[in-house]
């Protein structure tokens, strides 16, 4: 394999190396030592660095990231910064602020403050927290890494490392230990897929870098989704979106704040800043997790998945495309191009819930989505969708049924919600509890009710307590 | 930019900042790695409990790049080692006591083919029915310690008299260190039999003593550097030395560098963590909330082996007191052994576990009362009047500090109109309440086995005036290093800059104590003074005879005489003449803690050389929904003395409160039925993130002088740890307000804990 990119401002070319050979591992054996590990789980933020990727700098946990991903790109570790003596403003800010006790989180921090002092949008304090929650920190309790942050947040300083072009040229690599293709067309990479029908598609590599780093998986033949551009973006019409599977969690979050308000209502405990650089919602919803955050929500919005294949295309409903514990409809050879969502019409009841043990960073004990309609009186449509509560994703379908053609009031979602006991029989984990998961999915759904009785639809504060909103 | 102090008692940023932004700052697996460097990967047990029958290895030798297997056979000198007790094997023999216990060592060029071939190595074992609970080992009578009693008074006539009796039981979590630095270690052999060790360790002597104990050479043939930590939290106070000692095999057999590093995964199924306790107790108020007596016994979950089981329960025994006088009372202090992971020291060391019981205890008697939660306390706590100023253990607590700071608290947080928002807010709020949590704290300083209470340094004054320090104390991010280089800089009167602290090393200082029980800077603040004073007292003739002064002072990188203060020369000069005079520029200082002794058969004595106090009050937001909940406001007043650096001080402040607030709250320490450790990495272990602290964070600091310590200043690295229970107590309130009953909530209290406790509360 030989893969070339920077690493702080130095032009590398990587050969001979297995192609799930990841960022920092390559960092630290190559000397660069600076950047740390914490977990290679993309958990702590201990690693991580900046990926310039259109015209931005993007902070990224380099021990989730293939060698190969990085092909023409750019990339800035803490130890990029400073020049020579004189240390990067947003290092004096966290030695100013004692940001560093033991130091050992700190070039993690430093290139989340940097990716920070780079962003124009961190203008209320809770973004602040929403940009640093991807690290962790032991030692100083993070009021100073705070405060280190609002003093650079937004001061773009002239610091000369404004982000370059990058490359997102082909690669294509048949090494010996496995071979990596990152094609630019779509028919290309139904072609190879048609042809090695034993390779995994690979995208932000948030779910399958794990199996790298913690299970040791070394996947002989990986098809790379990040260099399809027809894969990505966001397109609205005729009351449809079309989002690209390779569309990035940051992109949608982005759009979504006004373009479909219930979805980035999920997405704002999302992983955190890291990993939504790199996290796909192709990735997401083909990962089949019965724990993945997008799936409730794109089966309360009645979704479809388009999927392609060398033969043709296909559209599945995300009704049917959660076929079992982490399996989907997608056949050997056939690759998630795009997840259509209808959007719903204005007077439409919608909530999205998430409930963790720790607020941030952290994955589902239970989650859900809603879609009710109703009208004159009694609900036409009901969509209610839960996460943690089955082998996948899961809709409540005799609860929905309690509801359609009854009117909307407290008795009947009651009735709906105490039915949910029945329906389903969650796992006792690490998580939660299973009686948990059953008083929390039934009170999401009172909750709901409490939410959207005088408004279809409200937004999360700044800092909620809870995922349900107190109202009135 | 604030730096390094130019005097004592100022703030300064860490010695290390710059480092640690740069990316430069070195830690044991950034060292570079000398030629021929072997990686260790460790075979753990897959069962928490059996019999070893063998270990197969021929698969694993096989494989490119493994170069050797090792197993307890190869141990050369005695393969048990442990802190307190040597009952802990480096490598299993015949017996398997914990899953994820180690077993063998592989060898590898690289560390994938180490790991490759630790995975290729079988452990043929015969699996026996695990103990792993407190109550199945205590059935079993499978005790680790002798009890420890502590007796005063006669509770039961105390208990009888009482108003109110009430009973409880608390059961404290365990929790992961979750240093962000995993455990390191790397072994050099040196000429003639000799080993040279860099570990992330908080007692390089212990490394060093273990090490030589291993292999079966004598302590000097071994030596033990720090170059920092990333974080030890205790977790690297004992159990650094299983990582080391493999290296230091590894490389005694082999003759090569060998690397023993932990993954994040490994490094939680191997080692220990908090010890989980239970308590039960039998409290006696008065009508007025004043506690008569106090039955309390504490059991420990020690898990598989002794390590620090003993000191901790002993702290735990020392703390069930808190801040409160206790008429009378019996407290007992036992530990089970289980086939978990060896539990060690962490933060606080018992003493946050012993107070939990207490404080449980307050909380209770207040709402049985219908007593103002801060108030009850109030009533109960110690005072430097006769009869209110004597613990259980029999130690007088002088400079009692608590009835001031809390009234300092109190009205600096305006209690009364805070409490009046909540209320206002409770009032019309249906799903989500709030509530306010109070605790004091009070914190015995010393190691508990009084003969630890020692320290050294070793001062090196080159001819440039340029300075080395050397102290026993390690560095784990809590600012030892920086506030020992303004002692130095003080007393030699040279600017910080010039001072350079050295990496710790058994080279340097011999028979050191471990950086712990918050010890670091009061014990060897004092031996680096001694250190300084001592070559001072050389220079300060030579200074004189230059100056042709009767009095010198140091200051300001000048010695100057001190009755024309525009008369003076430079330090480097007056130490350039001293070299040229032969005058010895180096000496060493040492210190031991005066006045303490603890006799433990009878539960009577002065451990402590003095107490350090806090208080807290905290407010959450709690929803019925989910039992979701918010720290939206916490204010700290801690009490650090004349604060040595009072920026590094604060750190340690908020840190600890929201290590505290974890352990409490999110952290959840979870092992399956086989006994493994399922919470292995941050994905499932959870750690307070930026948002689980509070966005309104008061914090000040009580800095009247302590008598006796190096600039009157106190140990800051355990005591605010206990902070954290005021969430709880906060929490509690929340969860109280949904109804009329006295308010349950187990811990940790998750959201989970919390939405039971609130569906109680509505029943
Ligand atoms: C620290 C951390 C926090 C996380 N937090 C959350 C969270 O809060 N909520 C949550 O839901 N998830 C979370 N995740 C999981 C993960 O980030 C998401 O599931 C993410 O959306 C996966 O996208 P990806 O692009 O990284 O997928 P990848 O890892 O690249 O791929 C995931 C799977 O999808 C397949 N795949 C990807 N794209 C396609 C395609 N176009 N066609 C066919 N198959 C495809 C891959 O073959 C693979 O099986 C977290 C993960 C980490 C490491
Ligand atoms: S090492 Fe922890 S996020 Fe990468
Ligand atoms: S400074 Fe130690 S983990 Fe952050």
């Amino acid at each position: 394999m030989a893969v070339s990119f920077t690493v702080d401002g130095q032009v590398v070319r990587v050969e001979g190396l297995h192609p799930t050979t990841t960022l920092l591992r390559w960092l630290r054996e190559s000397g660069r030592v600076g950047t740390k590990e914490g977990c290679a789980e993309g958990d702590c933020g201990a690693c991580t660095v900046v990926v310039a990727h259109d015209g931005r700098w993007r902070a990224v946990n380099s021990c989730l990231i293939p060698l190969p991903s990085l092909h023409g790109r750019a990339v800035l570790t803490v130890e990029g910064l400073a020049r020579g003596d004189r240390a990067h403003p947003v290092q004096e800010a966290m030695v100013e602020a004692l940001g560093s006790q033991c130091g050992y989180c700190t070039p993690g921090f430093v290139m989340t403050l940097f990716e920070g002092a780079h962003r124009t949008d961190l203008d209320q304090p809770w973004k602040l927290d929403d940009q640093l929650c991807g690290n962790l920190c032991r030692c100083t309790g993070y009021r100073p890494i705070r405060d280190a942050l609002q003093q650079v947040a937004g001061t773009c300083p002239d610091d000369g490392l404004a982000a370059p072009a990058t490359d997102e040229d082909a690669l294509r690599e048949d090494g010996e230990g496995g071979a990596w293709f990152a094609p630019t067309r779509v028919s290309e990479a139904t072609a190879w897929l048609a042809e090695h029908p034993e390779a995994r598609v690979i995208a932000g590599a948030t779910d399958l870098g794990l199996d790298i780093t913690q299970k040791h998986a070394r996947f002989a033949s990986l098809l790379s989704v990040d260099r399809l551009a027809e894969l990505r973006g966001i397109e609205v019409a005729a009351g449809m979106a079309t989002i690209g599977a390779a569309t990035t969690l940051v992109e949608l979050e982005d759009w979504s704040a006004e373009g479909l308000p219930v979805l980035h209502r999920m997405l704002r405990f999302f992983g955190a800043r890291q990993i939504k650089h790199r996290a796909t919602i192709g990735g997401n919803l083909c990962n089949a997790s019965p724990i993945g955050d997008l799936a409730p929500v794109v089966l309360a919005l009645g979704g479809a998945m388009e999927l392609v294949s060398a033969s043709g295309a296909r559209t599945v409903s995300a009704d049917d495309f959660f076929v079992a514990y982490r399996r989907t409809a997608l056949q050997p050879g056939e690759l998630l191009a795009r997840v259509r969502l209808p959007i719903p019409p204005a007077a439409t009841k919608l909530g999205a819930y998430k409930v963790s043990r720790r607020r941030e960073l952290d994955i589902s004990a239970v989650s859900a989505a809603f879609q009710v309609r109703v009208a004159e009186d009694a609900v036409t449509e009901a969509r209610l969708a839960y996460g943690g509560m089955a082998a996948t994703p899961i809709r409540a379908r005799a609860a929905e049924a309690l509801l359609v053609g009854r009117p909307w009031t407290e008795e009947t979602v009651r009735a709906a919600a105490d039915s949910l006991r029945e329906s389903f029989q969650p796992l006792t984990d690490h998580r939660a509890s299973a009686e948990y998961r059953h008083r929390v999915a039934r009170n999401l759904l009172l909750g709901f009710f409490a939410e959207t009785r005088e408004q279809p639809f409200i937004a999360l504060p700044d800092r909620p307590t809870a995922t349900v909103q107190e109202v009135g | 930019m604030t730096r390094p102090p130019t005097t004592l008692h100022q703030d300064a940023t860490h010695e290390s900042a710059l480092g640690h932004v740069t990316g430069h700052a070195r830690y044991v697996d950034d060292l570079p790695h000398p030629p021929g460097l072997l990686h260790g990967v460790i075979v753990r047990s897959p069962v928490a409990r059996g019999t070893l029958l063998g270990v197969d290895v021929e698969d694993a030798v096989r494989l490119p790049g493994v170069v050797r297997v090792l197993t307890a056979s190869d141990v050369p000198g005695d393969n048990h080692v442990g802190p307190i007790v040597h009952d802990e094997p480096v490598l299993a023999d015949g017996e398997l006591w914990w899953n994820g216990q180690p077993v063998a060592l592989v060898l590898g060029t690289t560390r994938e083919a180490a790991r490759r071939g630790a995975e290729a190595v079988s452990v043929r074992h015969e699996p026996l029915t695990p103990v792993l609970t407190m109550e199945e080992a205590e059935r079993r009578d499978q005790w680790l310690i002798t009890p420890h009693v502590i007796r005063r008074g006669d509770v039961d006539a105390a208990l009888a008299s009482a108003h109110l009796v009430i009973q409880g039981e608390v059961h404290t979590p365990g929790q992961d260190h979750f240093y962000l630095e995993t455990h390191a270690s790397l072994a050099v052999p040196g000429e003639a039999g000799t080993m040279d060790l860099a570990s992330s360790t908080q007692h390089p002597t212990e490394i060093q003593r273990m090490v030589a104990h291993v292999l079966g050479i004598p302590d000097a043939a071994v030596t033990c550097r720090v170059p920092r930590m990333g974080g030890g939290f205790g977790g690297k106070e004992s159990q650094a030395t299983t990582p080391a000692c493999l290296a230091a095999l590894g490389a005694w057999l082999t003759q090569r560098p060998v690397k023993v590093w932990l993954e994040r995964g490994e490094d939680m199924r191997i080692t220990g963590k908090r010890h989980p306790f239970r308590g039960r107790y039998r409290a006696g108020f008065d009508a007025e909330g004043r506690l008569l007596g106090f039955d309390a016994e504490v059991v420990a979950d020690g898990g598989a082996t002794v390590d620090l089981t003993g000191p901790i329960v002993d702290r735990a025994l020392f703390h069930l007191d808190n801040a409160y006088v206790l008429p009378a009372c019996r407290l007992v202090g036992k530990a089970v052994r289980t086939n978990l992971p060896s539990n060690t020291a962490f933060r606080g060391f018992g003493g946050p576990q012993g107070v939990a019981v207490i404080e449980d205890a307050m909380e209770r008697a207040a709402f049985q009362l219908g007593l103002d939660p801060v108030e009850i306390r109030r009533r109960n706590y110690y005072a430097d009047t006769a009869g209110r100023d004597i613990t259980p253990y029999g130690q007088q607590v002088r400079d009692v500090r608590i009835e001031r700071m809390t009234e300092t608290l109190l009205a600096t947080s305006d209690l009364a109109a805070w409490r009046a928002e909540v209320a206002a807010f409770n009032a019309t709020s249906a799903h989500t309440k709030r509530g306010i949590g109070f605790v004091p704290v009070k914190f015995g300083i010393s190691f508990t086995n009084s003969l630890l209470n020692q320290a050294g340094a070793l001062l090196l004054v080159y001819a440039d005036g340029s300075v080395q320090l050397n102290h026993g104390g390690t560095e784990m991010g809590q600012g030892l290093h920086t506030k020992m280089i303004a002692v130095c800089a003080e007393v030699l009167g040279v600017r910080p800059s010039d001072v350079r602290v050295m990496a710790t090393s058994t080279e340097k200082v011999p028979n050191t104590s471990a950086t712990a029980a918050s010890s670091g800077s009061d014990l060897n603040g004092q031996a680096v003074r001694e250190a300084c004073e001592a070559v001072k007292a050389r220079m300060v003739p030579v200074a004189c005879e230059l100056l042709g002064a009767e009095r010198v002072r140091f200051a300001g990188g000048r010695c100057v005489d001190a009755d024309r203060p525009d008369h003076a020369v430079a330090f480097s000069k007056v130490a350039s003449d001293c070299w040229v005079r032969q005058i010895s520029l180096s000496s060493t200082g040492f210190y031991r803690t005066p006045g303490i002794a603890y006799d433990r058969p009878g539960g009577q004595g002065t451990p402590f050389f003095y107490y350090a106090y806090g208080a807290a009050l905290a407010e959450v937001e709690v929803s019925a929904w989910t039992g979701e909940y918010r720290i939206r406001r916490a204010d700290l007043l801690h009490d650090v003395g004349d604060s040595l650096v009072p920026s590094i001080d604060r750190g340690q402040v908020e840190g600890a409160f929201v290590q505290g607030v974890g352990w409490l709250t999110t952290e959840d320490v979870l092992y399956g039925p086989d006994g493994a450790c399922v919470t292995r990495g941050p994905s499932t272990y959870k750690i307070p993130a930026v948002g689980d602290v509070p966005a309104d964070l008061r914090v000040n600091l009580e800095r009247s002088p302590q008598a006796g310590t190096i600039g009157g200043s106190k140990a800051v690295g355990e005591p605010p740890f206990l902070l954290g229970f005021s969430v709880v107590h906060a929490l509690r309130a929340a969860v109280a307000a949904f109804g009329t009953r006295e308010p349950e909530l187990a811990l940790p209290a998750t959201p989970e804990a919390v939405l039971f406790a609130i569906d109680r509360q509505r029943a």
